[in-house]
């Protein structure tokens, strides 16, 4: 925290100067959208003349927000199709990309489980209704309790994407309303497979890993473990060094952004 | 009565020298400021009459886009809801039935207990008890859901996977004997208030005919108090099927019918849990949403004609005390 002061302090030191009243208006994501409100805030203390909205009302729409101009900042949690890029350019607006931290996903099991490792494909299947038992995927005789995030959250967004492609998922699945749920019904259930943000980790649940990759900061920093995926900024054009949109755009190599994004559950890009 | 007391509750602004005819304004005052304070009762009185009734529109028109595009006959029968998918399956067989699950296994639980507790309220326990126990059961009915929903959650769960072997502690099982301490309240109190309207008279002549306390109030209280006992059942059933919070959190939300039947160890998904869970990622415009309307005209159709239901038990059983 105390560092966390400093750094603010120099922050609006090296920059302060500069500030004066503006608006910043983002739109987008509901993954994205903790990162982004915790940097709002975060400028809000730094600079109060500073107007910040955030909205969370999906990827699609902070796409077409930026290319009506509705919006500095488009925050996606996948990069922008090919239609709302070109839709984008015909209304004069370039949309550049910046990452601004990673999500990962993390498959886990009852601790009692031995059952340490599956493919994207196993998972796949037990989500669908395909694997049933615990034994089809060399574990002991047993069903399996399949436990999902609610459709509407960024974490089953992010699952849905990476490990179940276009399947869709069995009707047996149970579903969840939140992280802290998921951890408790996989904590308290034997045959129970869940999935939970990195942040939600600890010895309670087994995390367990896929297609031979462990989840862990590093792995899912480089892109080595499958259930990960970069989450985007997007700005009309790369914007004018030192205006507010580039401060907010290049805020999550300062080691306070990476805090906040840490601290969100996400993970920083940077490996140190 | 003395004269004292009687100057107190004619007030002290009682004037008995004014005149009894009142002068041509007072009397168009008066004509008019009561044709005025009943403007603005029905007013008020219709405000909620007419919420009601644009409640109703509201959903209805909503859901219409849906039910022009996919037709009902899919939407009632089909048991495949997969909004999200690529293509997408509306089927809401499903969450009608397992709304239906929870909410009967839930009067299975509630019900007995719920008339027992009523008769031992109103015949069996002391005045001094029973005017402590009334007030404490209806504190069940305080507590907020979401309470609810982490106690099936984190106990209860856990407890049926451990003591029944369960595979899966949110359940159908769980749900209903959530909903069913919800649903308590109701029925402890309106099935208490039709017992204890019978009167002595019922009882003693049933004494006097030399049935004992038993057999006084299971063949005469019981059954002369059932339309009151039916509403009670009814109001619930009404409490179960329109809860949310806890069968979102208690109930798994699978969506499946339970095979074989009776198995309330597997998880089902009610209507309400899947309005309040999938609203928030159904984007405007689009036909998951009007799906979701088209459950929510399910729902509320239910619930007027458990609604109607329960009024015609409770007006029966007004008549039935009133001739007694």
């Amino acid at each position: 925290m105390q560092k966390m002061l400093v750094s603010a302090l120099l922050f609006s030191l090296l920059v302060g100067g500069l500030a004066q009243a503006q608006t910043l208006q983002i739109e987008g994501s509901t993954t994205v959208g903790p990162i982004a409100d915790a940097f709002a805030e975060y400028f809000k203390r730094v600079y109060p003349d500073l107007n910040i909205t955030v909205k969370k009302t999906g990827s699609g729409d902070g796409a077409a927000a930026l290319a009506d101009g509705r919006c500095d900042i488009a925050t996606m949690s996948r990069f922008m199709k090919d239609k709302e890029f070109k839709d984008a350019v015909a209304n004069g607006t370039y949309p550049v990309a910046h990452v601004v931290a990673m999500d990962g996903v993390c498959v886990v099991v009852h601790p009692s489980n031995p059952v340490g490792a599956l493919t994207t494909a196993q998972i796949r299947d037990i989500y669908a209704g395909k694997i049933t038992n615990w034994s089809q995927v060399g574990g002991p005789s047993m069903p399996i309790v399949v436990i999902s995030r609610d459709t509407s959250s960024g974490t089953y967004e992010t699952f849905d994407e990476l490990v179940m492609g276009k399947q869709p998922m069995g009707s047996g699945v149970e579903y969840v309303n939140a992280n802290p749920q998921a951890h408790a019904r996989v904590k308290t259930t034997q045959g129970a497979i869940g999935y939970v943000g990195i942040g939600f980790l600890d010895r309670e649940v087994k995390a367990i890993m896929v297609d031979q990759v462990a989840p862990s900061r590093q792995t899912i920093a480089s892109g080595v473990y499958p259930v990960a995926r970069p989450l985007f900024l997007f700005t009309n054009g790369y914007p004018k060094l030192g205006s507010m949109v580039h401060r907010f755009c290049a805020f999550y190599l300062t080691e306070a952004g990476q805090e906040l994004v840490e601290a969100k559950g996400f993970v920083p890009l940077t490996a140190y | 009565m003395d004269s004292k007391s009687l100057t107190l509750t004619l007030g002290p602004s009682t004037d008995r020298r004014r005149p009894l005819a009142l002068t041509p304004g007072e009397d168009l005052l008066g004509f008019i400021g009561s044709y005025l304070g009943r403007a603005l009762l029905f007013l008020i009185t219709g405000t909620s009459v007419l919420a009601v009734l644009l409640i109703l529109l509201f959903v209805v028109l909503r859901s219409a886009p849906f039910l022009q595009q996919f037709g009902i006959g899919e939407f009632l029968t089909s048991r495949a809801w997969r909004p999200t998918a690529d293509e997408p399956a509306f089927g809401a067989l499903t969450l009608i039935v397992g709304s239906l699950y929870v909410s009967v296994a839930a009067l299975l639980f509630a019900v007995p207990v719920g008339v027992l507790a009523a008769v031992f309220l109103s015949d069996i326990v002391s005045w001094k008890i029973r005017n402590v126990a009334k007030p404490v059961v209806e504190i069940l009915a305080a507590i907020p859901s979401v309470a609810y929903g982490f106690f099936a959650v984190l106990v209860l769960a856990p407890w049926m996977q451990g003591r029944f072997g369960f595979s899966t502690g949110t359940n159908a099982l769980n749900a209903s004997m959530i909903l069913a301490v919800m649903a308590l309240p109701t029925i402890i109190s309106v099935a208490e208030d039709a017992i204890s309207a019978l009167g002595r008279e019922l009882r003693e002549a049933s004494y006097s005919l030399g049935a004992t306390r038993l057999e006084t109030m299971v063949k005469v209280v019981i059954p002369a108090a059932h339309s009151g006992i039916i509403a009670a059942v009814v109001l619930g059933m009404m409490r179960a099927i329109g809860e949310t919070m806890v069968v979102w959190m208690a109930s798994g939300n699978a969506t499946q019918i339970p095979h074989p039947w009776w198995d309330l160890s597997q998880s089902i998904r009610t209507m309400t849990a899947t309005i309040a869970g999938e609203m928030g990622e159904a984007p405007e415009g689009g036909a998951h949403r009007s799906a979701l309307f088209a459950v929510g005209v399910v729902l509320l159709l239910m619930t007027f004609v458990l609604n109607i239901v329960s009024e015609y038990f409770l007006s029966r059983a007004k008549k039935a005390t009133g001739k007694s």
